[in-house]
């Protein structure tokens, strides 16, 4: 629809410049008033159809955060699940009534710290090693980091996550499962945390070179001219100049492993229990929508709360934002004094 | 330099230059291992998916029908679907993310609203695809009555690809030096007319490039897919040009699943003998498109950029 309008109003354009141009050779007198209109609507033309793609795609989201919220609370005001015991119930199993309220037992912590876990192990996995050839690729070879390291890790960061998943599944599970010794089946939060961090890890890297890049020469310079080796030199000046950068570009990382359903959803064993050992089949928000939307009947309570885990996600996911924008601020302010 | 040293004797002064050189060399060590490291994973990971794949990669693998309970099934329609909803995706989303791109970077005053509104394209960009595919099957499957179908699909996966291409587009626009910018308004140009002869075209390895990674990037998603363009592939007929009909390979009303779908389905759900042998083929046939994808952008957009600047 859009590309054939837009395709149309191309051709207004070429006939508006052709008859402007028509005009002055004809004319000069002309050529003032025919072209000066056809001009002002062209401008107008283009903040039009640019806007329109603005708002479009704005709508869109405004949608999405709307009717994810409408459909996420009525678990809460239609159906009168409280906020306390989804939030912090440690039992999750729509199907059974919980004599004490009449209601299905939804508590959503077994998901919540499942996604948490992995999420916190696969950064603090991921982070170190990211960061660390981040520094080699900019501090130490740049030649080869520019030319062999970095479109290698593009590669990986286009990866598809069910592939990520399907590795996870044919070897981290049955490394766990066979070679560690702590028993089980080799699904759960570890087994996830190792794909995610697989995952993030070229996500963190690619934005710690930029952030790392963005850093002036001359700090370089300046303290290596004091007398500093390459490594006080990195880790005293560069690494704190881009502090806030690196943070970013870490939160952005922990945004991707939060939010992953698929790979994680192959790996982790989908056990809706509260995780006790990094080793036992778990399950985060991700992984249980993914298992049950299809599964449950849409408007029911068991689909309602459903949605209620997408709104979860949707407002972690918000709140990662805000901490981007509130370290991007406190950096800015740093740099400016 | 007995004020700088503090007092040291030129022993201990010696001593911990030699601790500093030798925590360089520690440091510069432990960054080499990493990104040796690194290195081989990654290097295991696209062997380890593309050679153990490859054998499986038959023409009879790559054409035929997927089996749903026997083996020796294969993804032909699923590469269909994959392209099919590749090439609408982009056709919906290349006019719409460049023109949300020119607006920002040309257009926009600089104020409270523009910081709001790129504040919003930056949240769709970290909405978990997931969220983005149950927006979509509640929206376009539900309410609008598309039914899990490849246009339900193609607009979630727009969606999922909006953001990425708008920021690619938007840096590649305000990458052009602004005296060229400046030329073309001085030249009494509306701004229109310099965005459309001057800009894009400069910018245009740049936009290229964008393009054909998020397309691979699109290529590979599944999360948004699951609940919008469904998880079945019928049986499709590529020369049946009818729209209306569901047998149509054109159809857009017509359920669609993917390469990257069908790897979870048949691992997560299938109950088919092969499930191992078709997971490992249609994950080296996704694999080997990855990589084109990557390569060719890189190609063509060199190739744009050496034509257009003439260099």
């Amino acid at each position: 629809m859009g590309y054939t309008t837009q395709g149309a109003f191309f051709k207004l354009i070429q006939v508006n410049v052709v008859n402007s141009v028509i005009c002055l050779k004809k004319d000069g007198k002309m050529a003032k008033e025919h072209s000066l209109i056809p001009k002002r609507n062209l401008e107008w033309l283009g903040i039009i159809l640019t806007g329109v793609c603005i708002l479009l795609t704005i709508a869109l989201v405004f949608a999405l955060i709307f009717m994810v919220a409408k459909q996420g609370l009525s678990t809460f005001f239609v159906d009168g699940v409280s906020f306390t015991d989804f939030l912090f119930g440690p039992v999750w199993n729509p199907s059974v009534t919980d004599p004490a309220t009449g209601l299905p037992v939804v508590g959503a912590l077994p998901m919540i710290a499942g996604s948490f876990a992995v999420t916190l192990l696969s950064t603090v996995i991921a982070a170190p090693l990211a960061i660390g050839a981040a520094i080699f690729v900019v501090e130490i070879a740049p030649g080869f980091g520019k030319k062999y390291f970095q479109p290698a890790i593009e590669l990986l960061v286009g990866i598809p996550s069910v592939v990520y998943g399907l590795i996870g599944l044919t070897i981290i599970v049955k490394f766990v499962r066979d070679v560690l010794p702590v028993g089980g089946t080799g699904y759960g939060i570890f087994s996830g945390s190792i794909v995610l961090s697989m995952m993030i890890l070229p996500t963190i890297t690619s934005l710690s070179i930029d952030a790392l890049s963005s850093v002036p020469q001359s700090y370089r310079q300046g303290a290596l001219a004091l007398g500093s080796t390459r490594w006080q030199m990195i880790s005293q000046v560069v690494l704190r100049a881009a502090l806030p950068a690196l943070m970013t570009s870490v939160i952005l990382g922990m945004t991707r492993a939060f939010g992953e359903a698929l790979a994680v959803q192959m790996v982790i064993g989908n056990a809706a229990i509260l995780p006790t050992s990094l080793f036992q089949p778990a399950s985060t928000l991700t992984s249980v929508l993914t298992m049950g939307m299809g599964n449950t009947i849409f408007g029911s309570l068991e689909n309602n709360v459903l949605w209620s885990l997408a709104l979860l996600l949707m407002i972690m996911s918000l709140i990662f934002i805000v901490v981007i924008h509130f370290i991007g601020k406190k950096g800015g302010l740093e740099q400016s004094r | 330099m007995e004020t700088m040293n503090h007092g040291a004797t030129i022993e201990q002064r010696k001593a911990q230059i030699a601790k500093s050189k030798r925590s360089d060399k520690i440091a510069t060590g432990v960054l080499t291992a990493i990104v040796v490291l690194i290195s081989v994973v990654l290097v295991a990971i696209v062997g380890y998916i593309i050679v153990g794949g490859l054998p499986h990669l038959s023409w009879d693998f790559l054409t035929s029908e997927s089996e749903s309970f026997r083996a020796g099934g294969g993804i032909g329609p699923q590469i269909f679907n994959s392209f099919y909803l590749l090439f609408l995706t982009m056709l919906v989303s290349i006019p719409l993310s460049l023109g949300a791109a020119i607006y920002l970077s040309q257009y926009a005053p600089q104020n409270k609203v523009t910081d709001f509104i790129k504040t919003i394209i930056e949240t769709l960009s970290s909405l978990p695809s997931i969220v983005v595919g149950l927006f979509g099957y509640l929206l376009f499957v539900l309410y609008f009555g598309w039914g899990f179908s490849i246009l339900s699909g193609a607009i979630a996966l727009t969606m999922f690809n909006l953001p990425i291409m708008v920021r690619v587009i938007q840096q590649s626009l305000e990458a052009v030096p602004a005296y060229q910018r400046d030329a073309g308004l001085a030249l009494g140009l509306t701004r229109w007319e310099t965005t459309l002869h001057i800009l894009i075209p400069e910018a245009l390895a740049g936009i290229i490039t964008g393009i054909i990674l998020s397309a691979g990037r699109v290529y590979g998603e599944a999360a948004a897919l699951i609940y919008t363009a469904g998880q079945t592939a019928p049986e499709i007929d590529l020369l049946n040009f009818d729209l209306t009909d569901p047998r149509s390979a054109w159809n857009v009303m017509r359920p669609a699943e993917t390469l990257a779908v069908h790897i979870w389905k048949v691992n997560s759900e299938g109950v088919i003998p092969d499930i191992d042998v078709v997971a490992a083929g249609t994950a080296a046939f996704l694999m080997i498109c990855v990589v084109i994808f990557n390569i060719a952008a890189r190609f063509i957009g060199g190739r744009i950029h050496k034509k257009v600047t003439a260099q």
